[in-house]
């Protein structure tokens, strides 16, 4: 029987429980300087002079360096498409651009020496207006990038056409034969991705060979940037992701604090170190979401959805990352589960003087399914409509798959249906909606609301291949090598599954080496809910070729067919069909195969995205005295294909579905309109904490794609894409009945208090 | 100044600056399991026991544990045999970057210590102020109340 669907327990664990783990704080480097970033405390502001003499004066300061001592082209924009003019000096030159920007590098012999030095830097600002409001930004006439000419980074779909990426679609009338549109403004704001380890880098020369230890999600791809930066030959520079404390698409590009490490650590020939504080990460490790959503959806009275129109603005900070790119996920799973036939979408991503966004657990997809479930509610509403009912009418039915929506994405395959079905069993929906009933007759000061949501997301979205290895030992264990670079997703335990799976070696005896670019030849890293279905099939291909060679050199070695091998993976040996008492064990292979060895490398490209999908529901108590939401119950179908082990995927699901809490209920990154974070620790923050969640009741549903051979999507930001909706429906569902149509998250209660006052004065 | 301190059944003698804070006292002597996740006092990454009692060593002074005992999670398990509670989160899958983990664990450990008969609401207020950005808690909250249970067994 295969190990593979087991609850089989991680091995990375035992470490993490006894010694800790080792992060790039904990790496031993000798002789290290310490380096801290002065930053800026204003939003917009010019630059008149900056003194460093007294810091370099201070005990234990080595360097103080700024702009003019910077030799290094500035960074270009970090999004495709993005307005090329917008790049990011490496320490502000003349101007900063947002509250945390890096003015100057202090380095001294330890971390606390380097902190007291950055308090002696002395900086003159002139300060200039701050573009802080993202709505009104591309009409703004001051620039957050003088040399620009523009607030605006990137618009869609104009961007894309004259790229030559897309026509013009057609002249339709969008609300054609619908007899109810509604309309809504909603706001899917800023959060902190807040990884429990804050980044942290450190960089050593070595005969012009650079090491460099960095928190983060894609060591290969922080290797690529530093070659270009220092104009090395790849074999030059070795990038090391120890262990890394979380990301969430936070830690996937390299940072200029981050690579700036390597420059001051050749400058001054000593191996340096960075650790940024929570609160600098707070105000300057990347924002996620950001989006201001207009929306329009049409449809009948009887339920048909027919045309949906959504308009985005996205803030895409000061330097465009990744967030200017984010309203194109967006777009592809923009009708979500439904076959809505008619659609526009346009959007503008701009630049303010905020720290810049990037992926946050989802990245454009949460925000997309937060738009269309938002409205289908909405619609409901207006329809007087059960919400599960008009969801039911409009589902792309199974039988339709592949299918590709009105935007142009092909889904793999899907089963809303029975995902909403097997939801709503679970929640007792009837009984739920009785309850909510009897509250609402007796007039209850605590309200009961039920959100759903059916959502649809797309995993392994940006094409290309990813790496696998497997190499079978001298003494009959295997290692593994993998370009993924898991940083809490148990890869070391699912890969070694996948290896046991095939070869038999016990996953115990399966070693796995990722995030050493030295170790792995070649890797895209973990994001975007992409490793099982490219790294975790490579690694799988990878075994099947280690067995297929292994029973070729069986069948020399026993003077048999290659077809009549067997590998009686129990006992670990192979043998002729037929005759099981001659049999020749791993380590006699690896012994026979001489200097050729036992293993094989592929690199996998699936053949496209997969897409997971499942249905939510959140039941929510609203206090209409104070406003305060509990959430009494989270209920999670989540189909991610063929699941390797339960135990790690449902945890994925757990903390995705936290998250999604967060956001809906709680969390916001706020600026004032000067532009300083108001939100910049995380006292401030309203990080989720376990008080404020319910146990969670998932429900695991496996519906394999066909994309790649081991049936498997992504179960990374499922929940996040599926429970942020549910929360926020279920907020206004307890309020509907009082008139209340939205409120924007997070949901906080003063927000919800306001929206019943709201309400009721309009009656 | 001097600090004299037993740190997981070992006597340390240092002399340390006086705004030292007990996390970095801890890890200078080798001891990285301890992490410091905020500079707010708000995650709990860095909870450790001061005298049996969960604390939290980025606001507790080096100097401040004079002549006091502390364990940490490298101090935790028994030689190679795992305290319940490392157990416990093992086999609840409470875990996955391990960045907060040993904090969480030593919290777990004083919460449990102080109330063995605790229920599911009792865990989710008493790990308040130990955060987790990965697990979303349930499993954390589930391994907690499976070592309270073996607590009250009297395997601890």
């Amino acid at each position: 029987m295969s190990i593979l669907g087991n609850r089989v327990l991680r091995k990375e664990d035992q470490k993490f429980l006894t010694t800790g783990g080792t992060y790039v704080e904990d790496v031993p480097l000798e002789g290290a300087v310490h380096i801290v970033y002065v930053r800026s405390p204003m939003a917009h502001a010019r630059i008149r002079s900056i003194e460093t003499s007294e810091a370099l004066e201070s005990p234990g300061v080595v360097a103080v360096f700024t702009a003019q001592d910077i030799d290094l082209d500035p960074m270009p924009p970090g999004a495709p498409f993005a307005n090329r003019a917008m790049t990011r000096p490496w320490l502000a030159d003349g101007v900063v651009r947002f509250v945390g920007d890096m003015v100057a590098a202090v380095v001294a012999d330890t971390r606390e020496r380097a902190v007291d030095g950055a308090e002696l830097v002395f900086v003159d600002y002139e300060t200039l207006t701050p573009v802080v409001d993202a709505s009104t930004a591309a009409d703004n006439p001051t620039l957050v990038h003088e040399d620009a000419g523009t607030n605006v980074v990137l618009r869609l779909p104009d961007d894309f056409v004259s790229a030559g990426i897309e026509q013009v679609a057609a002249e339709v009338d969008l609300f054609e034969g619908c007899d109810v549109v509604i309309r809504q403004r909603m706001v899917n704001q800023r959060v902190a991705p807040c990884p429990l380890e804050v980044r942290a880098s450190a960089a050593k020369w070595e005969d012009g060979h650079l090491t460099q230890w960095s928190t983060t999600q894609a060591p290969h791809s922080v290797k690529d940037t530093l070659v270009q930066l220092f104009e090395l030959q790849p074999d030059q520079v070795r990038v090391i992701a120890p262990d890394v404390g979380g990301g969430f698409g936070a830690k996937i590009g390299g940072y200029p604090e981050e690579l700036f490490v390597a420059w001051v650590s050749r400058r001054i020939d000593r191996p340096a170190r960075w650790v940024e504080t929570r609160s600098e990460s707070m105000m300057t490790l990347g924002h996620g979401r950001g989006q201001i959503q207009e929306a329009e959806l049409g449809g009948t009275r009887d339920g048909k959805l027919l045309g949906y129109k959504l308009t985005i603005t996205q803030d895409a900070g000061a330097y465009p990352n990744f967030g200017a790119f984010l309203p194109v996920m967006t777009r592809l799973m923009l009708t979500g589960v439904y076959d809505i036939t008619k659609t526009e979408f346009s959007s503008c991503s701009v630049a303010t003087n905020t720290n810049p966004t990037v992926a946050y657990r989802g990245a454009g997809r949460p925000e997309a399914t937060a738009a269309i479930e938002r409205m289908v509610d909405i619609f409901a509403d207006e329809i007087g409509m059960d919400p599960a009912e008009l969801r039911r009418k409009n589902l792309i039915g199974k039988e339709c798959f592949p299918f590709t929506t009105a935007v142009g994405t092909t889904y793999d395959i899907g089963d809303y249906e029975q995902a909403l079905d097997r939801v709503l069993e679970a929640a007792g929906y009837a009984e739920l909606r009785e309850e909510q009933r009897q509250r609402r007759d007796s007039g209850d000061t605590k309200q009961m609301g039920i959100g759903l949501s059916t959502y649809v997301e797309v995993t392994n979205g940006i094409p290309g291949s990813e790496f696998g290895a497997v190499e079978v030992l001298a003494d009959g264990k295997a290692r593994v090598r993998t370009g993924t670079s898991p940083h809490g997703q148990g890869h070391v335990t699912a890969w070694a599954m996948l290896v046991a799976d095939q070869l038999g070696i016990p996953v115990e005896d399966v070693e796995v080496i990722h995030g050493d670019t030295d170790e792995v030849p070649r890797g895209v890293g973990t994001f975007g809910s992409k490793s099982l279905q490219s790294g975790g099939v490579a690694v799988h291909q990878a075994a099947e070729r280690v067995v297929e060679k292994a029973k070729k050199l069986v069948a020399d070695l026993l003077e048999a067919n290659p077809n009549d091998i067997e590998l009686d993976k129990e006992n670990r040996r192979f043998h002729v069909a037929g005759t099981p008492s001659v049999t020749k064990s791993w380590a006699e292979l690896v012994e026979a195969s001489g200097d050729a060895g036992l293993s094989a490398e592929v690199d996998f490209a699936a053949p496209g995205p997969t897409f997971p999908f499942g249905a939510h529901i959140v039941v929510a108590e609203v206090d209409t005295e104070t406003g305060h939401v509990s959430l009494e119950r989270i209920i999670a179908v989540d189909d991610a294909g063929r699941l390797m082990n339960p135990l790690i995927a449902e945890g994925q699901v757990h903390g995705g579905l936290a998250q999604g809490v967060a956001q809906a209920l709680m969390e916001e990154m706020c600026y004032d309109d000067q532009g300083n974070p108001i939100t910049a620790n995380l006292a401030d923050y309203a990080f989720v904490s376990a008080a404020e969640l319910p146990s969670f009741e998932t429900h695991p549903m496996e519906t394999p794609t066909p994309i790649n051979p081991l049936g498997a999507k992504g179960i990374g930001e499922s929940g996040t894409i599926g429970s942020t909706p549910a929360v926020q429906n279920a907020v206004v569902d307890a309020l509907s009945h009082l008139g209340v149509r939205h409120v924007d998250m997070p949901t906080t209660p003063i927000r919800v208090w306001s929206a019943i006052k709201e309400a009721k004065g309009d009656r | 100044m001097k600090v004299e301190v037993g740190v997981n059944g070992v006597a340390y003698e240092r002399d340390v600056e006086p705004r030292t804070l007990l996390v970095y006292f801890l890890r200078k002597l080798g001891l990285t399991g301890t992490n410091v996740g905020c500079d707010t006092t708000s995650c709990g990454a860095c909870t450790v026991l001061l005298d049996g009692e969960s604390v939290k060593s980025c606001t507790v002074l080096a100097v401040q544990v004079d002549g006091r005992s502390i364990t940490t999670i490298e101090g935790l398990a028994d030689g190679e045999e795992l305290h319940p509670m490392q157990r416990a989160f093992r086999e609840h899958h409470g875990l996955q970057c391990g960045y907060c983990t040993p904090g969480m664990v030593m919290a777990a450990v004083s919460l449990v210590a102080e109330n063995p008969d605790l229920d599911e609401h009792q865990v989710r207020e008493g790990l308040e102020g130990n955060l987790c950005r990965c697990t979303g808690y349930h499993n954390i909250v589930a391994a907690v109340l499976d070592a309270a249970q073996s607590s009250r067994e009297g395997a601890w």
